[in-house]
């Protein structure tokens, strides 16, 4: 409380000053659903870079999970008169009325890293990332490097049901059709954690005769590659040349892997989904011409040839 | 003149107007009708259900179930909607369910002679439970009725709103007003909030009391889930995760004694207005973490116990029994 109330008198005193300096740039407020993952914790610290880097003042506020709080925070930036709103919805449903109060004020809406379900006139833009092209770019790596020779992939997917599962494995299976050489031997869910993708490894290498006949392995998050890394490791096998190691996400540690040769490839899931989200504002904003509904975030591959350990230092810093 | 026992709602009404003076002072824009609007929009569902939380704690007891009980209206609505069923009816189906429920447990608690924590804890994984069991998805609810109930606004200077849920707050608080304080039955959860055994000698009916202050906690859980619903038009079953122990918060700072027999309904209005103003000031300041809310929560809690302590322990200028004193005044 006494931070709170030091806090109060010093801002008070300060308001004036500020209010008159800043009185040109841009006061965005970002709902965020939490910090329940390292991805998310770094999107909040890159979208905050961001702001900075762009001159934006950002309102942040986490919702701790609960949509509740984010419409509250939502309401909260409208009363203020805040010149936009970033929103990374924690639920697909019950947005409509508090993005009509948004509307009736004047305030364009940004969604952040996934869709809704409302009427999409309610909202500017989504910037999302699409899960059936990354599963599809990681994919075209493996057919562009193991070329003409015959390659059984295991697949560790993510948590059974869940739509990253269900697209990233579809993308996948998009790129490898019409390549007979490529075939996926075995999938089995890893619940997208670095344990069960262990587990799961060391049964695909005790069905494939030890290991020898996979030539790869796909993973539908970085975690479970982790896991799997372990896995071939203590078979005895060498993870990235005797068997392939491609996996989806981009967190720091997947580059220390392919640093270390252990890792072939990952596709990135950026954390910087408010870098085309200011632009797309700050487009907006100047000459009132519209986005398209959904932008794409870029889902770039990496490999070893793209110097994994500077990856890893520029991202270890993110929160991840 | 203040009397004694309303000293907690006194300083829980200035608390109140000394938080707001200072968010006003560093953000002139929180003094509008607009902010005041959101914030009766905004905790209207804590609200309703907080006023069945006031009853409970009054009695000495617990209810730890609200919060599940309000996702599992909402799921049980949405999912009754979505199958065609006229909203008004899943209205009236979700309100009996849950009061029955609350009625339950009342029994439970009584009959059984179990504590209200534990039975209201299995109440609460019950509900929570049902709730999953009927759909994990969230459910997006549409229909004209809704609709109309959500055009049912007061506008306010300022593009300010009193919506149809903010009004059902601030009946819910009237209502349980008139309840507590003007009739026999509120009355009667005074008195077994001081001390069972003694109202048991004054002729309290304890078995009545206890059956109809739980069924009420759960009718009210039930319409503060009807009011997410509206809140939101969905319904989701991982909703409202720890609203009870919120409402709990807002009726102990609205300085109701947590062991029950003292307090004012109205003093919980004042529990949810400061919570939802801290709230407020965290998203107006967009620097602050959002968990100094709770902490702020947390030390006004604690603050407020220590005060209802003192004013129980040192002047006992009234004899000496808290329970037995007339019912308070209005409210």
């Amino acid at each position: 409380m006494m931070k709170i109330v030091t806090r109060l008198a010093a801002a008070s005193a300060l308001s004036m000053l500020a209010s008159t300096a800043f009185a040109a740039s841009l006061t965005v407020g970002f709902s965020q659903i939490g910090s329940e993952s390292g991805w998310r914790a770094a999107e909040t610290t890159v979208t905050q870079n961001q702001a900075k880097e762009r001159g934006i003042d950002l309102k942040f506020a986490d919702a701790q999970q609960k949509q509740e709080n984010q419409i509250k925070a939502v309401r909260g930036f409208i009363a203020q008169g805040v010149d936009a709103i970033l929103i990374a919805p924690v639920v697909a449903t019950g947005w409509d009325d508090v993005l009509k109060e948004a509307k009736e004020a004047d305030i364009p809406v940004i969604l952040l890293d996934r869709q809704i379900e409302a009427p999409d006139s309610l909202y500017l833009t989504a910037v999302t990332s699409d899960q059936v092209h990354e599963g599809k770019v990681a994919g075209d790596w493996l057919v562009k490097d193991v070329g003409a020779k015959p390659c059984k992939v295991v697949e560790l997917q993510g948590t059974t049901g869940s739509s990253p599962a269900i697209n990233r494995k579809k993308g996948f299976e998009q790129a490898i059709a019409g390549h007979s050489n490529i075939t996926i031997a075995r999938s089995q869910t890893g619940d997208f954690t670095r344990t069960k993708g262990k587990e799961v490894m060391e049964s695909f290498i005790k069905a494939e005769g030890g290991g020898k006949d996979i030539c790869a392995v796909y993973a539908h998050n970085d975690d479970m590659a982790v896991g799997a890394i372990q896995a071939i490791k203590e078979a005895g096998l060498k993870p990235g040349t005797d068997i392939k190691v491609v996996s989806i996400d981009a967190v720091p540690d997947i580059f220390l892997a392919m640093a270390a040769g252990e890792a072939n490839a990952t596709v990135e899931l950026t954390p910087n989904m408010a870098g085309p989200a200011f632009d797309a504002l700050e487009a907006y904003l100047k000459d009132k011409k519209a986005p398209a509904k959904w932008i794409q975030t870029e889902s770039k591959l990496y490999t070893q040839a793209d110097d994994p350990k500077a990856v890893y230092d520029a991202k270890k810093g993110l929160g991840y | 003149m203040i009397r004694n026992r309303n000293l907690p709602f006194a300083a829980t009404v200035l608390v109140f107007a000394g938080i707001y003076l200072l968010c006003v002072l560093q953000f002139p824009t929180m003094l509008s009708f607009r902010v005041a609007g959101n914030l009766l929009t905004d905790n209207a569902f804590l609200g309703v259900a907080a006023v069945g939380m006031t009853f409970v704690i009054l009695s000495g007891g617990i209810d730890l179930s609200i919060g599940a009980v309000i996702a599992f209206t909402s799921v049980f609505v949405a999912v009754l909607v979505r199958a065609g069923v006229h909203p008004a009816v899943a209205f009236a189906l979700a309100l009996t369910l849950s009061t029955a429920f609350g009625a339950v447990m009342g029994m439970t608690i009584h009959y059984l002679a179990m504590p209200a924590f534990v039975v209201t804890l299995a109440g609460m994984f019950l509900a929570r439970g049902a709730a999953f069991l009927i759909t994990t998805d969230s459910v997006p609810i549409s229909h004209e009725f809704l609709d109309m109930l959500k055009s049912l606004y007061i506008q306010l200077p300022g593009k300010g709103r009193l919506t149809f849920i903010g009004m059902v707050m601030l009946a819910t608080f009237v209502i349980g007003m008139v309840l507590a304080h003007r009739t026999r039955f509120g009355a009667n959860v005074y008195a077994l909030g001081g001390s069972q055994q003694s109202s048991e000698l004054m002729g309290v009916p304890a078995a009545a009391t206890t059956v109809r202050l739980y069924a009420l906690s759960g009718f009210l859980a039930g319409l503060a889930g009807l009011v997410y619903t509206l809140y939101t038009s969905a319904g989701y079953s991982l909703a409202t995760v720890g609203v009870e122990l919120d409402a709990i918060a807002a009726v102990v700072v609205g300085g109701t004694l947590l062991s029950g027999g003292s307090g004012l309904v109205l003093g919980t209005l004042f529990g949810v207005f400061i919570q939802g103003l801290i709230q407020t000031y965290i998203v107006f300041d967009g620097s602050l973490s959002s968990w100094w809310t709770k902490i702020a929560i947390g030390i006004l809690l604690f603050v407020f116990i220590v005060l209802q302590r003192a004013t129980l322990l040192l002047p006992r200028r009234s004899g000496k029994a808290v329970a037995f004193t007339p019912i308070p005044r209005g409210g």
